[in-house]
């Protein structure tokens, strides 16, 4: 029984730093912004997608060790995922900055829609597989014929994540840009009067999140080794959960959401039923919504005039 | 529109437009390398990349011809230096001014098209119209909520689906017909508007837009997956027609005389198409009549306070969550009844109606037509069903329905751009201060202040 919950334990952790850098996403751009980048479930699906096509191609030119092409691969897809995140922003939210407050929330559901069925349109609509880049991983524990075990993949992806996240930190806390973003997140309008500009920072902003979100698609296509152009859809309302179960606009806040949810999916699936791992994940969304709305991580928000 | 000059770098003139171009077309270019140029084929089991470069270099040239188009245009509008800034609303302003105005009539003349229209068209024409009486039903259900209250409801389907349901389980489980069924769909449907929006109504309307997200597919899921009441996804046949005041519109009946019978007319299918299209009519008008005059009741104004500034409407003692909740579950009621309707005319229901697309759909409707106006709706739901049909008519167009929702996306996206509040979105003051003439010419400061909002005559 013990290994049984371990073994989900590790599944659990695994998914939830897929979900993590995806809330990573969110919660900066709420916290920046202050609004839901709805298309940013996409922008991961199109992040699965670069992904995918990369590892194709670099298997049809011929052999590379898988962690190596792993490597090539994550740049590739940060690069072209983040002109993604760039061009979502410019295009669909910066002109309604100051607009009608239903406006940058449509534009967004727009752009949601309009992504999801440009890859389903360009890319065919069925789901796409991908043969098994790595094997193999490491048995834990092994008794009465139930093997725990941690594949090479699960510790790929949780050593990114962790990596990542210390980088990311580190990029928010130690760096001009940080600097800038925390500012732009107090107050933009003091901080364009104090030469910052809003906005680099704010594209730069949306450039980082779809360079994480595009690490969490790959980890998916390499994890799940399927992908369709719908699975922006639910990886995003789950990330989103994940964004306010940790407290939207903290960055620990995102990864601590995203380790829940990835533990709450994976235990209810092995424990419950496995049809309704999504109904579970959305009831949480909503119980934490009316008990504790500022998650765990964050403030109490003030509006003000 | 302003948001396009705030570029980097000012860029003026032909050799700036071009620039620009240039810039638009080098991220297409890199926009559509890995996503367009290069797509994944299924060949003997496994995948393989296939190159279509022409897509993309066709990508690429429509983006820097449409950016220097733009880019020219927006320079000819551009206010020079030392020019005072035309003052006054722009054509598309006037004219949603000029078709709020006339409202009363277009709706009529409307009105007069749409009941006359089974009378002189095929079935196909009258089940196309029954097609977007539904869509304009539900159109104007959202449209009480995102368009006068404000809030972004993105899983109205749900609501529809609830409506549906109810239907076909009470019909085929307990026996009840179709008119009976009705009201109950519309309270189910409501019930589950207040039990959803209670929780997250108190919070930011953002929240409240991913709930409803998440619980459109909840619905959708469960529908799915509970299989011993809802049949999963093999969906509930044999819904009963409605019939009118217990005539069924069938060649024959049992019980008792058939409409064609009680009427001594001979039996046609098409009397039941252009019954069922008087039915959603009616439930359609039912749901305009009810906005209108809730529009002028004191939760109706609230609805559209809150729309605008919910701290000033807090301040002064309207109770916002309450407020809210009524408009959501009003909206939630109407697409119930529309669910209902969709149940038995089609005698089958399925999970597969109950898309997220769906809801995006009449979400679309509502933005393109303009948050707000019941006309806009109308105009829109027309729009988008033809778009369905569009396939159909012209071959050339070829398999569009698979683009549709890239149209409707990629619109929701402009249109937000041009004009934030739709189409035929027109704010009219519900109250003049000096009535509906506006103020006399000798209380107007001679500044050219009042002509210059825009609102008053």
């Amino acid at each position: 029984m013990m290994d049984y919950f371990l073994q989900q334990l590790i599944n659990g952790l695994t998914l939830g730093a897929v979900y993590g850098l995806i809330a990573i996403g969110y919660t900066m751009v709420y916290g920046i912004i202050g609004m839901i980048n709805f298309a940013h479930g996409e922008i991961f699906m199109i992040g699965s997608f670069i992904s995918l096509i990369s590892f194709l191609i670099l298997s049809s030119i011929g052999a590379f060790s898988a962690v190596f092409a792993i490597l090539i691969v994550l740049l590739v897809t940060m690069i072209f995922t983040a002109v993604f995140g760039w061009s979502v922003e410019r295009i669909a939210y910066r002109p309604l900055r100051d607009s009608f407050k239903l406006a940058p929330l449509i534009s967004a559901i727009g752009m949601s829609i309009f992504l999801q069925s440009f890859v389903q349109v360009f890319q065919g609509a069925r789901p796409k597989p991908l043969q098994p880049i790595m094997h193999g991983g490491i048995k834990l524990l092994e008794h009465d014929g139930f093997a725990v075990q941690i594949s090479y993949l699960q510790i790929i992806i949780i050593l990114l994540t962790v990596g990542l996240m210390i980088g990311f930190t580190a990029v928010i806390q130690q760096t001009p840009l940080g600097r800038s973003q925390r500012a732009c997140e107090q107050d933009r309008t003091m901080a364009a009067l104090l030469g910052v500009n809003v906005d680099r920072t704010i594209s730069l902003t949306f450039v980082m999140g779809a360079a994480l979100a595009a690490v969490a698609g790959l980890m998916f296509t390499l994890y799940y080794g399927v992908i369709d152009f719908f699975i922006g859809f639910l990886a995003g309302v789950k990330a989103f959960t994940a964004a306010v179960l940790g407290g939207i606009g903290s960055l620990p806040g995102a990864m601590l959401g995203g380790v829940l949810i990835g533990l709450i999916e994976a235990f209810w699936s092995a424990y419950f039923s496995i049809a309704y791992k999504d109904v579970a994940v959305f009831m949480v969304l909503v119980l934490v919504l009316i008990f504790r709305p500022t998650g765990l991580l964050g403030r109490p928000e003030v509006e003000k005039v | 529109m302003a948001g396009f000059k705030t570029a980097a770098l000012p860029r003026e003139g032909l050799s700036g437009a071009f620039l620009s171009a240039l810039a638009t077309a080098v991220v297409v270019l890199v926009l559509t390398i890995p996503t367009v140029g290069l797509k994944t084929d299924e060949s003997g089991g496994s995948l393989i990349v296939t190159r279509h470069f022409d897509t993309v270099a066709w990508l690429v040239g429509l983006a820097f011809v449409g950016r220097l188009v733009m880019s020219l245009f927006m320079a000819r509008r551009a206010v020079k230096p030392g020019e005072q800034k035309k003052a006054g609303p722009s054509a598309m302003d006037r004219f949603a001014a000029a078709v709020a105005r006339n409202g009363t009539k277009i709706g009529a003349v409307g009105l007069v098209i749409a009941v006359l229209l089974p009378f002189v068209t095929s079935n196909y024409l009258i089940d196309f119209g029954t097609n977007v009486l539904i869509y304009v039903m539900l159109g104007w259900g959202l449209n009480i909520v995102v368009g006068l209250a404000g809030l972004l409801d993105l899983g109205y389907v749900a609501f529809y689906a609830v409506g549906a349901y109810t239907v076909a389980l009470l019909a085929t489980n307990v026996g009840l017909g179709f008119w009976a069924c009705l009201p109950l769909a519309g309270l189910f449907a409501a019930a589950f508007g207040v039990v959803l929006g209670f929780p997250v109504l108190r919070l930011r309307g953002d929240y409240l837009a991913i709930v409803t997200l998440g619980f459109g597919e909840i619905i959708r899921l469960v529908l799915l997956n509970w299989q011993n009441v809802t049949n999963g996804p093999n969906g509930i046949g044999g819904i009963p027609r409605p019939t009118l005041f217990g005539l069924p519109f069938a060649a024959h009946s049992a019980t008792g005389p058939t409409f064609a019978e009680f009427f001594g007319l001979e039996f046609s299918p098409s009397q039941r198409f252009i019954f069922l299209y008087f039915v959603i009519l009616a439930l359609a008008l039912l749901t305009n009549f009810f906005t209108i005059r809730m529009r002028r009741l004191p939760v109706g104004r609230a609805w559209e306070a809150l729309r605008e500034d919910e701290i000033a409407c807090r301040a002064i003692g309207i109770n916002a969550t309450n407020i809210k909740l009524s408009a959501f579950a009003i909206g939630a009621m109407f697409a119930g009844f529309a669910g209902s309707f969709f149940a038995t005319r089609l005698g089958f229901i399925s999970p597969e109606s109950f898309t997220f697309t769906e809801s995006a759909t009449i979400l679309a409707i509502v933005v393109l037509g303009g948050m707000g106006s019941q006309l806009g709706v109308v105009l829109a739901a027309i729009m988008l069903v033809s778009l369905n049909e569009a396939g159909r008519w012209f071959s050339f167009l070829g398999d569009i329905a698979l683009y549709r929702p890239l149209i409707y996306g990629g619109a929701m996206v402009v249109i937000m751009l041009v004009r934030p509040r739709g189409l035929l979105a027109h704010r009219q003051p519900s109250i003049l201060l000096h009535g509906s003439d506006g103020p006399k010419e000798s209380l107007v400061p001679n500044d050219g202040l009042a002509a210059s909002t825009g609102e008053l005559p």
